[in-house]
């Protein structure tokens, strides 16, 4: 212990002989407090550029009238009027609500089918690389390619889907209009998406499952538990922190889905499959009711700041048991 | 001494040259923008004679569909340079010129001597004037347009499919005149075996996303007295948009969704409607007038295999106006050579060729023409269709009316969601509520 103390104090003596900092305070007089906020301060004021001003202009102009396609136009204050709409219209409500199916579905079929495939592929049976290779191949796909492709499959007159379903249940393929049927479109999105995100979440479980030390199995079979009992006292308390990390980012990420219901849907049958990101860039970008787009971004963003927040407490006190 | 005067002179040479050279570039170079489609292919090959004439170098910015108006609008409304000419839709045309995006043409026309009682009128209205039937001009007509109908002509002469036909409804087996005919042909060639593949009736607009359901549902509404506004009262909507007349066109539309179309029609527009007829898919297909050149060339729908008809009657005799005006962008460096690019465009010998190119000229001299009826297979079909062409709001808050159709008329007739009562007066109420918030009304 004292060998390697010694070690580590020569080599900081070494060390502070050649380091540039020492130079720079020589040459500059700079203290440790100022160059360490030298070296920050390009990031601090980039995170002031692109996150910080936006959010806080995005703030102001929720309290106006303003439209981006009217620049010349007076900008007047309308008080909460803004929030007021956005809290009572039925179609943002509507959004939200088809928001919350989408979430929610998504998460429990990605989680639940992810931490399967990562239990299976942790055997480490023969083939299990080329097998997780396989599985991850969905989400290397660009949304806009996944999207198309899904289109075609869900296609009732060629596509392979619509077959396979009629082939099992006898259903006539131009019967299985997964796009075009109110209660088959928000599946249709939610089967594409699990299709797609669920290797993610397989891979962060793999990892929380390869992190569990052997030794603690070990334990367990000499004190003769279960496989049944290993599983549920061993590995999915260990690897729960993982699995709830994966459900944060694919919760954050799904409440933000855009790209997917665009290209399958348009948001239809009707506005069964609006969600709420479609509706707001409608509202930014096509109606260009800037002030009120903003007010419904600001309400966005607190319901999942706030959510989120929640949840990270929950998931640090996971860890912390 | 004598090599570096040279090399001095070399240097101030290419300095020279570089620092001349964007100059000459800015003045011999436009930019158009325009939507990715075969009659924007037709204007590349028409502006060759422009460069020829007059030296400047036309450059083209094409943009599809799906992605056409958010990225011109955004553009014009980030006052962007990228564009010194636009075609934009006609629905633009408010709010280009009120939020100042288009130069204002009045003077320019008088000056040139272009009239627009040269052009087709209904194109003027459509494609030019803001506000609406005043004589203030944003564009130059540029790009007729209008929804008809193709028709499968090969199948409509089958011996046996007439002979069943007159047999089953006692008539001919014909383009239709109304709308009662066209859903009664529908029927007859829905799900029928026709060279050992199962076809449909007919391919009608029904996309949610942008504008598609939109164009299709008010080219049916129209010919049953829906009205935009009361023509006494403008923006007093209550009974006009939701008249008795224009619910049951609206049931109309519905039922020949449910009843005729293909499996997964659900959100088909101008490319999907097409596919399904070039596909063999469908017996007739609802789509605009662009798109007939392409399928008459079509190698296995097109020449004597296709036929064109102008949309049916019913109570009134409308069709929904497609098409665009050509406008010179306030933000363009560069407006005095867009405005000799338009000048060029509206001669009669221009026009003429635009349309030999596969262009939908709207100058009266080309298509009062005697012999321009006979000029293409689909001519007379066009003729008889701008006659009767009818267009969207294109009030400045155009897009947030087209939103609250798209999502009203989509939820009714594609999603079968409440009545078609219900779906207008929501509509009335959505629109009652856009144009309250621009303080019309």
């Amino acid at each position: 212990m004292n060998i390697s103390n010694s070690i580590v104090e020569k080599a900081a003596d070494a060390t502070a002989k050649v380091t540039p900092i020492s130079v720079v305070r020589r040459v500059r007089g700079l203290s440790d407090r100022a160059i360490a906020w030298l070296f920050i301060a390009p990031a601090i004021v980039l995170l002031l550029a692109i996150n910080i001003f936006p959010l806080i202009w995005a703030i102001y102009l929720s309290f106006t009238n303003y439209r981006a396609n009217r620049p010349n136009a007076a900008v007047e204050g309308v008080g909460l009027r803004n929030y007021e709409r956005v809290l009572t219209d039925p179609d943002i409500w509507q959004a939200m609500q088809t928001t919350a199916h989408f979430v929610f579905w998504t998460i429990v079929l990605q989680t639940v089918i992810g931490f399967t495939l990562a239990y299976l592929i942790d055997r480490k049976f023969r083939g299990h690389a080329f097998w997780t290779t396989i599985i991850l191949i969905p989400m290397m796909l660009s949304p806009a390619v996944v999207g198309n492709f899904w289109r075609f499959l869900y296609e009732p007159q060629i596509g392979l889907f619509a077959y396979a379903v009629s082939w099992l249940t006898g259903i006539a393929t131009s019967d299985i209009r997964m796009l075009g049927d109110v209660s088959l479109a928000p599946w249709a999105i939610i089967i594409v998406d699990t299709w797609m995100w669920t290797p993610y979440v397989m891979l962060i479980c793999l990892a929380g499952l390869r992190s569990i030390p052997d030794y603690i199995y070990e334990a367990a079979e000499v004190d003769r538990a279960s496989p049944w009992r290993q599983f549920w006292s061993i590995t999915v308390p260990m690897a729960l922190p993982f699995i709830m990390l994966a459900v944060l980012f694919r919760g954050i990420e799904n409440f933000k889905m855009f790209d997917m219901v665009t290209l399958l849907t348009g948001g239809g049958p009707g506005s069964v499959t609006e969600v709420a990101s479609i509706t707001l860039k409608r509202a930014a970008f096509e109606s260009w009711a800037t002030g009120r787009a903003s007010a419904f971004a600001i309400v966005l963003f607190v319901a999942v700041f706030g959510l989120a927040n929640i949840y990270v407490r929950a998931l640090n006190k996971v860890k912390q048991r | 001494m004598q090599r570096k005067s040279k090399a001095l002179l070399g240097l101030a040479s290419t300095l020279m040259l570089s620092s001349a050279l964007p100059n000459l570039a800015i003045a011999d170079e436009l930019t158009l923008c325009w939507a990715a489609w075969d009659p924007a292919n037709a204007l590349v090959e028409l502006s060759k004679d422009f460069t020829a004439k007059t030296g400047t170098t036309m450059k083209f910015e094409f943009v599809p569909w799906t992605s056409y108006a958010d990225r011109f609008l955004n553009e014009l409304n980030s006052h962007g340079k990228l564009c010194d000419l636009i075609i934009g839709d006609s629905q633009w045309i408010g709010g280009s010129a009120e939020n100042g995006h288009y130069v204002k043409l009045n003077d320019f026309f008088d000056k040139e001597g272009i009239k627009m009682d040269d052009f087709v009128p209904a194109t003027v209205v459509g494609y030019s004037e803001w506000p609406k039937n005043t004589p203030n001009y944003w564009a130059l007509p540029a790009m007729g347009d209008v929804v008809g109908w193709t028709y499968r002509k090969d199948w409509f002469e089958r011996p046996e499919l007439k002979k069943e036909f007159k047999e089953k409804y006692g008539a001919d087996l014909v383009a239709p005149k109304t709308y009662g005919q066209l859903k009664q042909i529908a029927e007859f060639f829905q799900k029928r075996e026709i060279d050992g593949k199962t076809v449909y009736g007919a391919s009608i607009y029904t996309e949610r996303g942008s504008e598609g359901i939109t164009m299709g549902v008010t080219n049916v509404l129209y010919d049953w007295g829906f009205q935009y506004e009361n023509p006494k009262k403008p923006y007093e909507m209550e009974s006009f948009v939701n008249s008795p007349d224009a619910v049951k066109g609206l049931e109309f539309y519905k039922s020949l969704y449910d009843c005729c179309t293909p499996p997964g029609s659900s959100n088909v527009y101008m490319v999907e409607s097409a596919d399904a007829f070039k596909s063999g898919q469908v017996a007739m297909q609802m789509n605009f007038a662009f798109t007939w050149p392409g399928l008459y060339k079509d190698e296995k729908v097109g020449g004597d295999r296709i036929g064109f008809f102008p949309n049916p009657a019913e109570k009134a005799h409308f069709a929904q106006l497609g098409g665009q005006g050509i406008s010179v962008v306030s933000y363009s460096d560069k407006k005095d050579a867009a405005l000799q690019y338009i000048k060029w465009f509206a001669q009669a010998d221009v026009q003429a060729k635009w349309w030999e190119l596969g262009g939908f000229s709207c100058l009266n001299s080309v298509v009062n023409a005697p012999s321009f009826a006979g000029s293409q297979p689909y001519a007379q079909a066009f003729l008889d269709s701008m006659a009767i062409v009818k267009d969207f709001w294109a009030e400045p808050s155009y897009a947030s009316l087209l939103q609250a159709m798209q999502k009203r008329v989509h939820n009714y007739v594609v999603a079968g969601n409440g009545t078609a009562q219900e779906a207008l007066d929501g509509l009335v109420k959505d629109w009652t509520q856009v144009f309250e918030d621009d303080g019309k009304i």
